[in-house]
């Protein structure tokens, strides 16, 4: 099976290690994965503050760049949700009935990484050793849009050493939101500083999430209040084993 | 151009989009009742949990449940709609019944509600005549288990709608019969030409902190008589 | 024109929420309302194997109603009309006044009893029968501690959820004997006797009032009936003992047959209250000799619904049967209350109600209009919990679209064209990454000038050394992977090789 990794700008920028994780845990899987080099961005921030209008190329960007794969595997799960239900609508508004067709062929094509291993290989043993107290944080869009479900913690029940903790207050939002976070600071952190008050009240070392937007910003939060936690994408917890 | 012409020119502008003759589907594949056993069993235990007093009798006993609530309760008036069947009030003494003389239906001057010679005549009490009456006592139309709700359509023995909210004690008599599994069989047995007061345990508010507390302005007290 | 639904003079919401979440006595009395309601919505939702149905139905039936509304109203009129009311029509919130105010004068009297009702706080019809000389009392519990506090509501269902017992308390003693009845004396912040004390204030006024105005929660096209849920009894109150009702409703509070009743008296109590039912709902049909008003008037409303119904993405906020459950499970709500957004829609379905109702497409709006639609964090669960399926994360998307058309803000403006620039190709995109990289030890872990709004609270990640397409090009381009092991089973946990790549990335930093 060929797997396009498409890794997502904030994740190619910022986040190497993420990457980085996924290819070794794919290989690892007996995928062949390959990054092909002309991938940009979903264009989810644009689509969310209001400038939908301006992203078709970015849609028809990524409809070329991964058309010729088996399938499309992301490691977040906000950029998963914008191209499977917003990419369509983008296409269908720019009137490119051509535009459309290739788009549909790639939707389908596209997972989220536990999607992809669970329901696509077929595995949620995949090897791992994580000797640490872990919290799982599912993130809003790869909760409520992609309806991840309990893949996520299937996968984390067998990482070997880890110890899984429930979150309380999971299911609440941790205040990032996109540009949210920047135009309006004030609820963006009250929201976020609930949820690192309730990741340090498990007494979990990490904490983990399918999205590395979200935890860039519950990250920023626990360094500035010197917590002693960290943030973790699930995918690098994945891909650890013993040594 | 009236207001009204121009709201309605307005919304039809507004739906350029929608064909003329749209018929837009609706998928009724929801339940038409979550029970289908055990039904009285549920109106019981639902009427509980807001707080409703219950007793289950049989029907050749309730004059005397009817006299041991008004005696439980200290009732001195009791406030009775037409047509509430003479059987149901024979254990109590005589001057506790207030009767109200209003029957749904009946022809009235349009003003009865202004001219207590009128209101005299057909034996209409005052509202405030209802606010010193220690309680009400009156039949229903219908009941629904899976929400504890009494429905009263203003039949016989039910009365206007005032009888049953300016007193502060509602003792209420359902018919086991009368009593459906859900709000939509609840609806199919209602005439919707009629005034109805659905009731679901005493008055109640949840607006201090979000938490349900019983008795503001209808009822504090229900209590429901239900007959086997 | 539509006068806006607004409180006057409220800044934007991100500078209105900065002093609310900053607020502890507030920021609490909303975490323990809020988290009391979602939890009793959850349980008796959970009651329901059919929910998903009966949601799905209840967004059909008023979609099927808005598709036709025209024809719904005419229906409604006619069905009123027969049933001996009268039928009002009125384009904005200056018409809705003014003919409320009319039809109170001719009664002769100088005061109404009012059941809670939004709409009447939509068109600021209080303020507009004060002006008239007319005194509107309000009677739900809520509104009655909002009004005697003078005060701003900050829910749909609760408007005095910013308010905890022990200021519901203060505002009983201080405020009840100006109004009327005062409060017992040595009166405790119990609910029971906060309730007890609401009783007593309002009671005669019920019994001697003569004209009540009311909204309506439903109004049943095929027959003319209103239908009105409420909890404490004012509703009853207000809708049987005085001679004269007027009902002011908004035109999207139409349904077309009774029988449609069944959808949402099980939808509305269960995501309003958290209740299988409501302690009491009314319905009435015009007028009933003898029994409740011998006077009905119907005041059809529109104030700006039409134009939200000329949006073909914006019309499904007109389904809203106004439970505020998406109010309760808002985080950002949950942090904020309902001031910060500056109008008695508050929430979600006021982020996307308010900006349409006051005409955003136009591209003329307020800054504080303009800020609602960014007052969400899109984290969806508004919608999971509505009843009628309002996708009001779609919904804010398109309007904060409508905000960008409308001018939207230059800065912001110029910030996504850059981004654009970089993203929509690739090697422009490598080569910021590298210009980023070479200056990475330079860059501070807070920001300055707009970027303090990340950096107030928050560390700034710090850049790699290499980004992920830097290390792919260098690393893995040529010659292609190869698979370790045809295997799809994982390897033995003692596999070395990938321990080796987690410490070579630690020093990649």
């Amino acid at each position: 099976m060929r797997v396009g990794l498409f890794i997502t700008c904030v994740n190619d920028t910022l986040y190497p290690r993420t990457g980085q994780a996924v290819v070794r845990l794919l290989e690892r899987l007996g995928c062949t994965v390959d990054f092909p080099t002309a991938q940009t961005c979903c264009g989810q921030m644009h689509w969310n503050t209001g400038y939908g209008k301006r992203i078709e190329p970015m849609v028809a960007g990524f409809a070329d760049t991964f058309a010729g794969y088996d399938a499309v595997v992301t490691p977040s799960g906000s950029c998963g949700a914008m191209i499977r239900d917003n990419h369509p609508r983008a296409a269908a508004r720019a009137a490119d009935p051509g535009l459309s067709a290739r788009v549909a062929a790639v939707v389908p094509k596209v997972y989220d990484l536990t999607e992809f291993i669970v329901d696509v290989l077929g595995v949620t043993d995949v090897g791992a050793y994580f000797p640490h107290r872990v919290v799982y944080h599912p993130t809003c869009h790869s909760r409520r849009l992609l309806g991840l479900g309990d893949r996520p913690t299937a996968l984390l029940r067998e990482v070997r050493g880890l110890e899984l903790v429930d979150l309380p207050g999971e299911e609440e939002c941790c205040g990032f939101g996109g540009t949210f976070a920047v135009k309006n600071p004030d609820v963006s952190t009250a929201m976020g500083a609930d949820k690192v008050r309730h990741a340090a009240g498990t007494g979990a070392e990490v904490l983990c999430a399918a999205d590395n937007s979200c935890l860039m910003h519950i990250g920023g939060l626990m360094d500035r209040q010197r917590t002693g936690m960290r943030v973790v994408h699930l995918a690098e917890i994945l891909a650890s084993t013993a040594g | 151009m009236s207001s009204r012409e121009a709201i309605l020119a307005r919304v039809r502008r507004a739906l350029a989009d929608v064909p003329r003759d749209d018929d837009f589907p609706v998928a009724r594949d929801y339940a038409r009742a979550h029970v289908a056993e055990g039904v009285l069993e549920l109106f019981v235990e639902h009427l509980r949990d807001y707080r409703a007093v219950v007793h289950e009798v049989a029907e050749d006993a309730l004059p005397d449940a009817v006299a041991a609530a008004v005696g439980r309760r200290g009732a001195r008036t009791v406030v009775t709609p037409a047509g509430l069947p003479a059987a149901w009030t024979a254990g109590l003494a005589e001057g506790v019944c207030l009767a109200d003389g209003w029957e749904y239906g009946q022809l009235y001057e349009d003003s009865i509600n202004n001219r207590p010679e009128l209101v005299e005549a057909a034996g209409i009490l005052t509202t405030h005549a209802l606010d010193t009456a220690d309680g009400v006592l009156t039949a229903a139309a219908v009941g629904i288990a899976e929400t504890g709700t009494i429905v009263l359509d203003a039949g016989p023995g039910q009365g206007r709608r005032a009888l049953t909210l300016v007193p502060d004690w509602h003792l209420c008599v359902m018919r086991a019969a009368d009593v459906v599994a859900s709000v939509p069989r609840a609806l199919e047995r209602l005439d919707p030409g009629r005034p109805l007061t659905w009731i679901s345990g005493p008055s109640a508010t949840s607006d201090i902190e979000l938490n349900r507390v019983e008795g503001v302005h209808g009822p504090r007290t229900l209590e429901v008589l239900i007959v086997r | 024109m539509t006068p806006p639904p607004t409180f006057l003079g409220m800044p934007p919401f991100p500078e209105a929420a900065r002093s609310a979440v900053s607020n502890p006595q507030l920021r609490h009395n909303l975490r323990k309302a809020t988290h009391t309601i979602r939890d009793k919505r959850a349980h008796v939702v959970g009651e329901l194997s059919d929910w998903a149905e009966l949601r799905a139905a209840g967004a059909a039936i008023k979609d099927r109603t808005l598709r036709r509304l025209d024809e719904y109203l005419v229906a409604a009129e006619a069905a009123v009309t027969a049933a001996g009311g009268t039928v009002h029509w009125a384009a904005d919130a200056a018409e809705a006044n003014r003919i409320v105010a009319d039809l109170v004068r001719a009664t002769g009297e100088t005061e109404v009893v009012k059941v809670k009702s939004m709409v009447t706080q939509e068109i600021g019809l209080n303020e507009a029968l004060a002006a008239e000389g007319i005194r509107a009392y309000e009677t739900d519990l809520a509104e009655l501690i909002v009004q005697l506090g003078d005060d701003l509501p900050s829910h749909i269902l609760v408007p005095a959820i910013h308010r905890n017992r022990a200021e519901i308390r203060e505002i009983f003693v201080r405020e009840m004997a100006e109004w009327g009845v005062p409060a017992p004396p040595g009166l405790t912040d119990e609910p029971a006797a906060l309730a007890e004390a609401a009783r007593r204030h309002l009671r005669e006024r019920f019994l001697s009032a003569k004209v009540a105005v009311s909204g309506a929660n439903f109004l049943v096209a095929e027959t003319g009936t209103l239908v009105v849920v409420e909890s404490e009894g004012n509703g009853r109150m207000c809708l049987t003992l005085p001679e004269t009702l007027i009902s002011v409703v908004g035109i999207e509070k139409v349904v077309p047959t009774w029988a449609d009743l069944e959808v949402f008296l099980q939808l509305l109590p269960r995501s309003s209250t958290g209740e299988r039912m409501n302690p009491y709902t009314s319905t009435w049909t015009g007028v009933t000799p003898g029994d409740g008003p011998r006077d009905f008037h119907l005041v059809l409303l529109d104030n700006g619904r039409t134009d939200v119904l000329a949006d073909t993405t914006g019309r499904q906020a007109l389904r809203c049967i106004r439970c505020s459950a998406c109010l309760n499970v808002c985080p950002v709500y949950e942090r904020t209350g309902g001031h910060a957004y500056g109008s008695v829609y508050p929430g979600p379905i006021g982020a996307i109600l308010v900006p349409q109702l006051r005409g955003v497409a136009s591209g003329k709006v307020d800054p504080q209009t303009a800020s609602l639609p960014y007052a969400s964090s899109l984290c969806g669960a508004c919608y999971e919990v509505c009843p009628v399926a309002i996708d009001i994360p779609e919904v804010l998307v398109h309007l904060r679209e409508q905000v960008v058309e409308g001018g939207g803000h230059r800065a912001e403006r110029a910030a996504m064209r850059a981004a654009e620039w970089v993203l929509d190709d690739a090697k422009r995109l490598r080569t910021v990454q590298r210009v980023a990289a070479r200056s990475r030890r330079l860059l501070p872990r807070r920001a300055p000038g707009p970027g303090a709004a990340w950096s107030d609270s928050r560390a700034l990640p710090e850049v790699p050394a290499r980004s992920f397409r830097d290390w792919w090009v260098r690393e893995r381009s040529a010659p292609p992977p190869q698979p370790p092991a045809a295997s799809p089973q994982p390897p033995a946990a003692s596999a070395q090789p990938p321990a080796e790549q987690n410490r070579i990335e630690e020093d990649d930093r």
